[in-house]
């Protein structure tokens, strides 16, 4: 025992804390509302140590506890129907879902925010959100095989916009491509609402076998509790400074970074060791330390087991001997794990660790007391039920009312507004219009970024950006994959959060069906402001409402997620921005969809119908408009044209397909022109006449449940009959060319392809360098 | 020894069964991450891959090595200088540099451990654009005299994956000269230098040609649908990395394929 290292500090003992209940301490600083710690006093029947105060402010807080979503969150769980249960193996709740692949593989995946970090410290930000990410995948006991990033960052052209834009991309790729993991899709958005919050979300995917999964719980009375990973630091404690009152000496670094900063040399090597340990089954429960650090790790597994635990802290290895105990329980340095280990595993444990030379400390074990016990140096300055700490946190019914300004917005249609005015008609206009929507900052390729990222690292890649989904095969002897989309649109939302919601779900669900995929399971990352604020709170309680009903429909459970609010300027809020991801399988990689099409002469097909549906589109964002009503959604017809997709895919029916979404059918050409450098010719009269638009809105109108597709001669007959059969809208509006190296669209002047594509990507680099 | 592999263990392949008996021995350091890949490219194109861990301290019995790309040790001081240091690339260096002449490829990662070594002259740099760059990438096949090259034509040029952060190569001048004047300049790059490397040079061998290392990534155009597919327009191959295999395993194996 290192008496003279942590008699530095005076230690706010429970037995101190039992006889001193009148001390001032600083709640208030560390983010809790007075009824909070009301509440923790009650709860504990005497004040919190100062460990113990810093416990429970970060497991109370918005981040970790949920308090303002949780009453609305429960929906997801209510609404599941048992035919979405059925390839459910762990539902919300754990680190991450797991849903059943069959042949005994699982896949686990989930999505997250980072984004006041990102915005702080961008490389940082975002590299630590995939750090944190794959920590949650690889506490399931899976390993993680690929990952995506949806980003939303402000305009274009605001100068503070290319120091958020260049930082988060590096810090993702240089985190991501050092962990070996390809990055395998992804979002870019850029809007002045993000201007002061972008938002950088992570998502990963890890597979495993049924027998190997894993779950954050201490059970076992007896069973040893270790820490191991990198050694804990100063970084990412928020308010926990406010605590140094605990500590005299004024040798202490004066001023620690809020960020986290991220080893990915550290985290590979980990990653490698759990997959060690899992494969010997030498951890009983294991949990990342991410938000909350120790704190989080020590309570949620104690409550979730057996639910006593008893820890001594001074064992903890750290980096900074100056940290006080509050600061090492709220440390939110990466790369570190938990797990509870039988005694007889130990050995081989320490063997495991030895060889792929990770630190570890062995802090304490599994009790059957129902209480979690913090020593430091044998005082007790933590004693609580864990359940209180990792559960029983405040929930709040937050006030919220549809806003006054609702329908104001929702009565501003595009069509005849003053940004309407000189739409394009003439065939120059047309292609002049197609061309400026391509080249847009939300439409243009996102290479510029995709090409910093790893695809193909792990070899097993099927498809990447700019597909409609990334598939990664799973098992190499029979292709068995799995399919991934994520998608948002803040400005659908903004008009119509129910709804906006649902659209997101709907195009995921959309792109996973078009690369041949079954969707089977949703995870979301809730993005929104201040739910104390009646109108971000109404748009938070309808997207979640929106969206756990769309699920129900299309059959598919979201098996976890995040919820990311504050996300505001000043008092500005974001656009409400659901981002959803849709994951889906494929029996056989060999037979995924790629988006462009190739084979001079295969007909093109437009499914679904269009209507003039132009509020919210990116042709209205071009001209500065957003107001209206969003595209109107068919969850039935979403979930048609998906197995029309599926079934054309698995029986080699169709080549090429593409969904249509951002941008309508105009997009859709294009990108599956550029995506092999492949031409096509295209009439679009029928649908003129079928459909009531005139050709601008059949290009530009982002109508939903639709999606382009390549059939070959020999297949034609046998797709439009099951297209008839099942009662879907289905047109040929054009026929591949190989050798004319232009989109021609009857009506449209010739667009060739090489002034297409420098328009396409040339909007980044032009901005980026 | 280390591969974990959850993932890719059995992929059936109806190559030579002569090829088999080849053992291409693939080391894994920590933070390697291709590592499975280049296993998996050896077993595709018929041989045997074998695991070697950087802290072994023989070589046991192998017939060629395969130093995979990946951030030996974070890469946080400079490509591959910890790396260089692991026992098992003692082992390495000697048995490259014997009278047995052991094929040795160093792919991106590896190539900066060869360098390291001294296997390899010159040096890799920071990309001259000072970004990670992934793209298909189009190469010449300068000299398919070789260890890894017997399968290629001279002149061929082949597509395979780019992916790296520090691939700018560098020698000085007389060096350069004589890496050219003794055909040791085995790839190049066409139509496009990623990175800003001297001559548009992607890859390198050392005098008696038994030791090769270049950036691109020949273990990821091994397996159809899995390879480059960005391949502009139609008729492509995605698999024009797997003559790197089957040239060490014909060589290995010995006579005419």
């Amino acid at each position: 025992m290192s008496i003279e290292t942590t008699k530095k500090f005076n230690i706010d003992t429970v037995e101190n804390a039992a006889k001193t209940p009148d001390t001032e301490l600083p709640w208030a600083e560390l983010g809790l509302k007075q009824n909070e710690f009301d509440e923790i006093v009650k709860v504990l029947g005497r004040r919190p140590t100062g460990a113990e105060l810093a416990m429970y402010s970060v497991m109370w807080s918005e981040h970790c506890s949920y308090k303002s979503s949780k009453n609305h969150l429960r929906q997801f769980g209510e609404k599941v129907t048992p035919e979405m249960k059925k390839d459910m193996l762990v539902g919300i709740g754990e680190n991450a879902g797991v849903t059943n692949l069959g042949d005994g593989w699982a896949v686990t995946f989930k999505i997250e925010s980072h984004n006041s970090p990102s915005f702080v410290e961008p490389y940082q930000g975002a590299a630590t959100g995939i750090g944190g990410i794959v920590r949650d995948i690889i506490s399931m006991g899976a390993r993680p095989v690929a990952v995506m990033d949806p980003l939303r960052f402000g305009a274009i052209d605001h100068p503070d916009t290319a120091r958020v834009m260049h930082g988060a991309v590096a810090g993702i790729g240089g985190y991501g491509n050092s962990l070996g993991l390809p990055n395998i899709g992804g979002e870019m958005v850029f809007d002045s609402v993000y201007q002061g919050n972008p938002l950088v979300n992570a998502l990963a995917v890890g597979v495993m076998r049924h027998e190997d999964i894993r779950l954050a719980n201490a059970s076992g009375k007896g069973n040893k509790v270790v820490l191991f990973g990198a050694r804990t630091g100063g970084d990412g404690i928020g308010g926990a400074s406010v605590l140094a009152s605990e500590s005299f000496d004024d040798t202490k670094p004066s001023k620690r970074p809020a960020v986290q900063v991220g080893d990915p040399f550290a985290e590979k090597v980990l990653i490698e060791c759990c997959l060690e340990l899992f494969k010997g089954s030498l951890v009983e429960g294991i949990q990342d330390l991410g938000a909350a650090g120790i704190s989080c790790a020590t309570s949620e597994l104690a409550s979730n087991g057996d639910g006593g635990m008893q820890v001594e802290l001074t064992s903890v290895l750290l980096r900074d001997p100056t940290l006080t105990p509050g600061e090492i329980l709220m440390s939110e340095s990466q790369e570190r794990m938990m797990a509870v280990v039988k005694p007889e595993n130990v050995e081989a444990f320490e063997a495991v660790m030895d060889k792929w030379a990770v630190e570890y400390a062995w802090l304490g074990e599994v009790t059957d007391t129902g209480r979690l016990i913090i020593t430091w140096d044998g005082e007790v300055i933590v004693d609580v039920d864990p359940r209180t700490v990792a559960h029983d946190g405040p929930v709040y019914d937050r006030p919220y009312a549809r806003p006054e300004w609702q329908d104001g917005v929702q009565a501003d249609t595009f069509t005849g507004s003053v940004q309407d005015a000189g739409r394009p008609s003439a065939p120059a206009e047309l292609a002049a219009a197609v061309t400026e929507l391509v080249a847009s900052p939300n439409m243009c390729s996102k290479s510029w970024i995709t090409d910093q990222y790893d695809r193909y690292v792990g070899g097993n890649t099927s498809m990447a950006f700019p597909d409609d989904a990334g598939v990664v095969r799973v098992d190499e002897e029979t292709g068995l994959g799995v399919a991934l989309a994520t998608d948002a649109n803040g400005r659908y939302t903004y008009l119509d959060p129910y709804h906006g919601a649902q659209l997101a779900l709907a195009e995921a669900y959309r792109n996973v069906a078009t690369s041949g995929a079954v969707p089977m399971a949703v995870s979301d990352c809730l993005n929104f402001g201040s739910p104390e604020d009646p109108d971000v709170m109404w748009q938070l309680a309808e997207a979640i409402r929106g969206l756990s009903d769309a699920c129900q429909v299309l059959g598919i459970p979201v098996t976890g997620g995040n919820v990311s609010l504050y996300n505001q300027t000043g008092t500005t809020p974001i656009h409400p921005s659901p981002v959803v991801a849709v994951l889906g399988k494929l029996d056989d990689v060999a037979r995924r969809t790629p988006s462009g099409w190739r084979e001079d002469g295969q007909a093109i097909y437009l499914l679904g119908t269009t209507a003039a549906e132009l509020d919210g589109s990116e042709w209205a964002n071009l001209r500065g408009h957003l107001g209206g009503q969003p595209p109107k959604v068919d969850l039935e017809a979403e979930r048609a044209l998906g197995e029309i997709l599926i079934n054309a895919s698995r029986d080699g029916m169709i080549d090429s397909a593409h969904d249509l979404s951002e941008g309508g059918l105009a997009a859709a050409l294009v990108e599956s022109s550029l995506r092999y450098g492949v031409g096509a010719r295209i009439a679009l009269q029928d649908i003129l006449d079928r459909d009531g638009v005139d050709l601008f809105t059949a290009l530009f109108s982002e109508s939903q449940g639709r999606a382009i597709v390549g059939v070959p001669r020999s297949e034609e007959v046998r797709f439009t009959d099951m297209c008839k059969a099942r009662g879907f809208a289905h047109a040929r509006i054009g026929v591949v060319d190989a050798a004319s190296g232009k989109l021609e669209i009857n009506g449209v002047d010739s667009m060739p392809l090489d002034a297409l594509r420098e328009a396409h990507e040339g909007t980044l680099p032009k901005y980026f360098g | 020894m280390t591969e974990l592999p959850l993932l890719g263990e059995a992929i059936a392949v109806a190559a030579e069964p002569r090829l088999a008996g080849a053992r291409i021995g693939v080391v894994t350091f920590p933070g390697t991450l291709d590592d499975r890949d280049a296993a998996r490219a050896v077993r595709l194109a018929g041989g045997t891959a074998v695991e070697l861990w950087h802290a072994d301290t023989e070589l046991g019995d192998v017939d060629a090595v395969v130093i995979p790309g990946g951030f030996s040790y974070g890469d946080y001081l400079r490509a591959g200088a910890i790396a260089r240091f692991a026992p098992l690339m003692s082992r390495i260096i000697d048995a490259a540099n014997s009278d047995a002449k052991l094929p040795v490829l160093g792919i991106c990662n590896g190539f900066q451990i060869l360098t390291e070594s001294h296997l390899l002259p010159g040096s890799m740099i920071k990309n001259d654009h000072l970004k990670f760059l992934c793209r298909d990438q189009v190469l010449r096949v300068e000299n398919n005299a070789t260890a890894w090259t017997l399968d290629y034509q001279a002149g061929q040029e082949i597509t395979i994956p780019l992916k790296n952060q520090d691939g700018q190569y560098i020698a000085d001048e007389k060096t350069l000269d004589a890496l050219e004047a003794e055909g040791r300049v085995v790839f190049r790059y066409v139509g496009f230098n990623p990175n800003g490397s001297r001559r548009d040079i992607a890859g390198i061998s050392n005098e008696a040609g038994n030791v090769v290392g270049l950036m691109p990534h020949p273990e990821h155009a091994t397996e159809p649908g899995f390879g480059p597919e960005s391949l502009d327009g139609i008729g492509g191959s995605d698999t024009d990395g797997l003559g790197f295999f089957t040239s060490v395993l014909t060589k290995i194996v010995g006579g005419d394929k």
